[in-house]
């Protein structure tokens, strides 16, 4: 009996292997997407985790005055109880060279010298010991001793801190200390040149970084859910056309239950033959990526990935399973339908398309509802994806309903019959294809909103550079020596010297930097506020106000002429709060004056510089020879910005490989939907033909049509996907990150993604129209001759 | 003797990969390390400082001490030494390497604090005038020998203690030239048994003030075990009579035992191997392992015959190179207090 049923279900498949061939290339291609991003994302986070092994899980000791500390700071410490441990780091041929005392590193640091080519020996003496991976390895000068370690981040190297010194030419120069998180009862009071910091309780370039994860994230999501659009339209679709078969199973006697657990069993090694080929898909497709994202987020925050991608269980196992989860889901409701369909019903497959797309709108109107809910009432990021995803699958679950009143407008516009038949024949045939374009509209709108989202953050990154690097040049002192030669150079040369000082301060409760500014037009000309005082530079110079940063307003609810604590007997007025974007922690403003009354120990050492263009070289030169700044501690302003730039581009090749694969994914689908009703509406086609259209002409028609509803999808796509890019800025961004970013709308991309969709739509239809215009006239013939 | 444990190799190895013996003591001195001989006579205060051209040295006071309410204390201060190479350099290039390991033992706790550092920094080391040893602020320090300051601290205890000899130096075996196995292997050793100390404990239930008795080892060499040794089992004993016995058991294919004999007025006379017997009476599971907390320990020649008691079974330094180490009682033909050392027993 179970061969029996088995051999009449693969039957199925054998009668129709487009369908099985959709429904296999659907899921895997929507997995393939999800899966891809997700390995990018394991990948990424692999790496910050290693990075985060290095200090950011330990509180720290640094100079207060920003340069580096000498050996009598660090014996003083330890002979005063202090656990901490050297640090000393410098660029060596584009690699981070960090130099540690393996001795006094605190165990939690997990770094074991011992072992795997290591030695302890070797590593504290002589020329020692450099650990790193292979292409960093690769890179290091032939003289050093390099070993293989694979646990040690990206483009750094390790090694003793005497080795380290020396390499670096930075003899008795420490950077920084690690505190070991257990100290002894009984411990001196910490100098007063020194200050530590606590340590991070997440990794800052953790932190930052999840804004562009996040994107990834929601473009595997939303691909997936195009997938499973796919899924659940071939499932939909094979299981109606097999109730006929069903139910002449069950007349022979075939236990339903039976059918059912065979059907079932029968999803689950589809899906997990789909998920496979995805899961293998998606890696080839991260592999591809890898690179420009990795470059992507080393300029954009400094965050080292690797270039080399492994297949780590994080990711696949979890594709696979929602690979199996959405095809069960898919399938789930066809398989229910099926179980309760009266014996003796007639198996109308058409019939059934109609009965179910009449509960979509209803649906619809209440998940959009949900969305406008949560919108309103909702708080936290869940709520906020959640808020989304309604979004999303009502936006879907309208089209049809909102494509049905639109080709009713057209057809009662429409005066020829031609015309009227073509309206006519588009509204028969859309519930067959409602669930390709809602892929295709999924698409759409996926493709909007991310592109929205990252465009919009580019502009405003960019408009945000250009606020803050308003100076031409930046400089860097050594000491407070260097620091007035800098002026003094600055004061021949310059226009205005702006010097760059902040001290740490815990501001409302939020840990912050305090900025001294200077009065200067710099300021008043290029910085725009999200919400401000009238003149509020002016009060900050008087030293009557503060500005806070967008981070601060949010996370400590601050608002404008709430007072602010700067020391125990100082506060400020709120008179200002600007945006500053990819900064996780909060800042405040308030004027040099006060700030050096404040923090009287603290002296500038970055300075910007404001100087005519054509006296650049002068200066520069002038800045060599007589204030001593090597080259390295001189950056011109647009050496920064068009570094910055050039990582968006990198970031806009990923998001446009992302956005035609999509498109392409939806294309799959209508193409499938295309070609499998291209046999199922022969009987429509035949009179029509029968009446004096040619074949060509039904063909040209067919392909009008595909992009007609294509374009109407499209129009109606634009919008969802503008709320979706509305709800990532404004709703999942806050939460996420703590700033919102302005949205701005981007014609020029949305025509061009526009364009994709009919492309994707015309090449979809462009088989079956061409199989139709060379179609032998018997087919059509045959309609007449086996009509019902 | 408290031939102890050194290190380095064992920070980032494991144990067993570690040639023979406790904590490597067994391997050839090698690399140019210099070795003892008989022939050398200890000069001081010079000898109390570090000697870099041997590869290991250590300084340990233990001490036997006693609260206002009668309760009984022990207390561990020890400096390590372990060389990489035989001589010292300045800065990071120093292949001195030092450890420091502290403890308070009270009859129902154990505290213990470990330092790791380099030498040639100035975080760790030893000058013999005027006498310092350190390494991070834990201290020992006074103007010779005579007269010491003791600091330590850990996580949740710290020290501050002061130290008076009372009594003169005592240098072990041949004028402090200290055999430690059938094969010859031997280490320079001598003594300080007769301090009377006084201080501070600060314990995470409050500080108490403690008086006792210290005693002092300086020991160093470059390859104090034979390579079939495993471990050692110390005792420092103070009697009530005043006088005081300081003897081990080395543990190998075949035992090797070492004695010294001390007068209350420090005349030492030497014993030689066999005369002086340690026999486990009774075991106590500790980190996994049975350690001997109990012993019937004999020295027929001076008529001892004693049973030595832990203050506390679990005395268990959980260092790096984990060990015994603890205040006893004695009782039998003596009575009085002292410490207590068990190396190398494996889990």
């Amino acid at each position: 009996m179970m061969r029996a049923i088995a051999s009449a279900l693969v039957s199925h498949w054998r009668r129709n292997p487009l369908q099985l061939f959709t429904l296999i290339v659907g899921l895997a291609l929507g997995t393939a997407l999800w899966a891809g991003v997700q390995a990018i994302n394991t990948e990424a986070r692999a790496s910050y985790a290693a990075a985060a092994n290095d200090t950011a899980q330990f509180s720290l000791i640094t100079s207060k005055s920003g340069q580096a500390m000498d050996m009598a700071d660090y014996i003083g410490l330890r002979r005063a109880g202090w656990l901490v441990s050297p640090v000393v780091e410098g660029d060596l041929a584009g690699i981070s060279l960090m130099g540690i005392d393996p001795l006094t590193t605190p165990r939690a640091m997990g770094l074991q010298i011992g072992g795997q080519g290591g030695d302890l020996a070797a590593f504290l003496l002589g020329d020692g010991q450099i650990f790193a991976r292979a292409d960093v390895l690769a890179k290091l000068p032939k003289s050093l001793h390099g070993i293989l370690r694979a646990d040690i981040p990206p483009d750094t190297a390790i090694t003793d801190i005497g080795a380290a010194q020396r390499i670096l030419g930075r003899l008795g120069q420490i950077d920084r200390l690690i505190v070991a998180p257990v100290q002894p009862m009984t411990r001196g009071p910490l100098a007063d040149n020194l200050r530590q910091t606590q340590p991070q309780q997440t990794s800052d370039v953790a932190r930052l970084t999840d804004s562009f994860h996040l994107n990834l994230t929601a473009f595997g999501f939303l691909s997936f859910a195009v997938g499973l659009f796919i899924v659940h339209g071939a499932i939909g679709l094979a299981f109606a056309q097999r109730r006929v078969m069903v139910r002449s199973l069950r007349a022979m006697g075939a236990p339903l239950r039976a059918i059912m657990g065979m059907m079932l069993a029968e999803l689950i090694i589809l899906a997990a033959l789909a998920g496979a080929i995805g899961v293998v898909l998606g890696y080839l497709m991260a592999e591809a990526l890898l690179p420009d994202v990795a470059s992507s987020l080393r300029g954009l925050y400094g965050a080292d990935i690797g270039n080399s991608l492994a297949f780590r269980a994080q990711w696949w196992l979890p594709s696979l399973g929602i690979a199996m989860g959405g095809t069960l889901l898919a399938g789930g409701g066809a398989l229910r339908t099926l179980a309760r369909m009266p014996l003796l019903a007639s198996a109308q497959p058409q019939a059934f398309a109609m009965a179910r797309s009449e509960g979509l709108f209803m649906g619809s109107l209440i998940l959009l509802a949900v969305a406008g809910g949560l919108t309103i009432w909702g708080h936290g990021l869940v709520t906020g994806f959640a808020m989304l995803g309604a979004l999303l699958i009502g936006g879907a679950l309208a089209l049809p309903t909102a494509l049905s009143g639109a080709l009713r407008l057209c057809f009662a516009l429409a005066r020829r019959p031609i015309a009227q038949w073509f309206w006519a024949d588009t509204r028969q045939q859309l519930p067959s294809l409602s669930l390709a374009l809602m892929a295709l509209m999924l698409a759409m709108a996926a493709n909007v909103g991310v592109s929205t989202m990252v465009s919009s953050f580019r502009l405003t990154f960019v408009g945000f550079l250009d606020q803050r690097l308003s100076s031409e040049m930046y400089v860097s002192a050594k000491d407070a020596a260097q620091g007035a030669r800098i002026a003094d150079v600055a004061a021949r040369y310059g226009k205005a010297l702006l010097p760059i000082v902040f001290a740490d301060r815990v501001i409302a409760g939020q840990t912050a930097k305090v900025y001294g500014v200077v009065d200067h037009a710099t300021y008043r000309d290029n910085w725009r506020f999200l919400d401000s005082v009238p003149q509020a530079w002016a009060v900050v110079a008087r030293g009557q106000g503060a500005l806070i940063n967008e981070q601060l307003f949010r996370r400590a609810g601050l608002n404008l002429g709430d007072k602010l604590a700067i020391s125990p007997d100082i506060s400020l007025p709120i008179v200002g709060i600007y945006g500053d974007y990819g900064n996780p922690i909060g800042q405040v403003i308030v004027a040099k004056p006060l700030f050096d009354s404040v923090f009287p120990q603290t002296v500038a050492l970055r300075f910007g510089l404001r100087v005519a263009p054509a006296k650049m070289p002068a200066l520069r030169r002038a800045l060599r020879e007589q204030a001593g700044l090597s080259d390295a501690a001189i950056i011109d302003q647009a050496a920064i910005k068009d570094m910055s730039l050039m990582v968006f581009e990198r970031t806009f090749t990923v998001t446009h490989a992302l956005n035609v694969l999509t498109l392409a994914v939806a294309g799959f689908a209508m193409l499938m939907s295309l070609l499998t009703l291209a046999d199922m509406r022969l009987p429509m086609l035949a009179p029509v033909w029968a009446l004096g259209i040619t074949r060509g002409q039904l063909a040209v028609l067919d392909l009008v049509r595909a992009i007609v509803l294509a374009a109407l999808t499209g129009a109606l796509g634009l919008p969802l996907g503008l709320a979706l890019a509305w709800a990532l800025l404004a709703v999942v961004n806050v939460e996420a990150f703590g700033w919102r970013l302005p949205m701005y709308l981007f014609w020029t991309d949305y025509m061009r993604l526009g364009g994709l969709a009919l492309c994707a739509a015309a090449l979809a239809a462009a088989w079956p129209a061409w199989r139709l215009s060379g179609m032998a006239p018997t087919r059509l013939l045959g309609v007449f001759r086996h009509e019902r | 003797m408290n031939v102890k444990a050194v290190i380095l190799c064992l920070l980032l190895k494991p144990m067993a990969v570690c040639a023979q013996g406790f904590a490597g003591l067994g391997s050839v001195a090698q690399d140019g390390f210099a070795t003892p001989s008989s022939q050398t006579v200890m000069q001081f205060p010079r000898d109390h400082g570090a000697h870099p051209d041997y590869r290991i040295e250590w300084w340990y006071v233990t001490a036997n001490v006693q609260g206002q309410d009668g309760t009984q204390y022990g207390l561990q201060w020890t400096l390590f030494r372990n060389a990489l190479a035989p001589y010292e350099a300045s800065g990071w290039q120093s292949p001195q390497m030092w450890m420091g390991h502290a403890a308070i033992t009270t009859p129902s706790a154990q505290f213990t604090a470990e330092r790791l550092a380099r030498g040639g920094i100035g975080q760790a080391g030893v000058t013999f005038a005027p006498f310092q040893a350190w390494v991070d602020n834990w201290t020992m320090a006074g103007r010779d020998l005579n007269r010491l300051n003791l600091t330590a601290s850990g996580p949740n205890f710290a020290y501050d203690m002061a130290l008076t000899a009372k009594g003169p130096l005592v240098l072990h075996g041949q004028a402090g030239y200290s055999v430690k196995s059938f094969a010859g292997q031997a280490s320079y050793y001598y003594s300080q048994p007769f301090y009377d100390i006084t201080g501070t404990l600060h314990l995470p239930s409050g500080d108490v003030s403690v008086t006792g008795k210290a005693w002092l080892d300086h020991e160093w060499s470059s390859q104090p075990l034979a390579a079939d040794q495993t471990g050692w089992d110390w005792f420092s004993l103070s009697f009530e009579s005043g006088a005081k016995l300081m003897g081990f058991v080395l543990r190998g294919d075949s035992h090797y035992t070492s004695a010294t004999w001390i007068a209350p007025n420090g005349q030492a006379t030497p014993v030689p191997n066999g005369a002086f017997t340690a026999n486990a009476v009774g075991m106590h599971r500790v980190s996994g392992r049975d350690i001997p907390v109990k012993w019937h320990v004999q020295l027929p020649s001076h008529g001892v015959d004693v049973t030595v008691s832990a203050l506390n079974d679990d005395a268990w330094m959980a260092t790096s190179v984990p060990y015994w180490e603890g205040p006893v009682t004695l009782s039998g033909s003596h009575s009085g207090s002292g410490y207590l050392e068990m190396t190398g027993y494996e889990n």
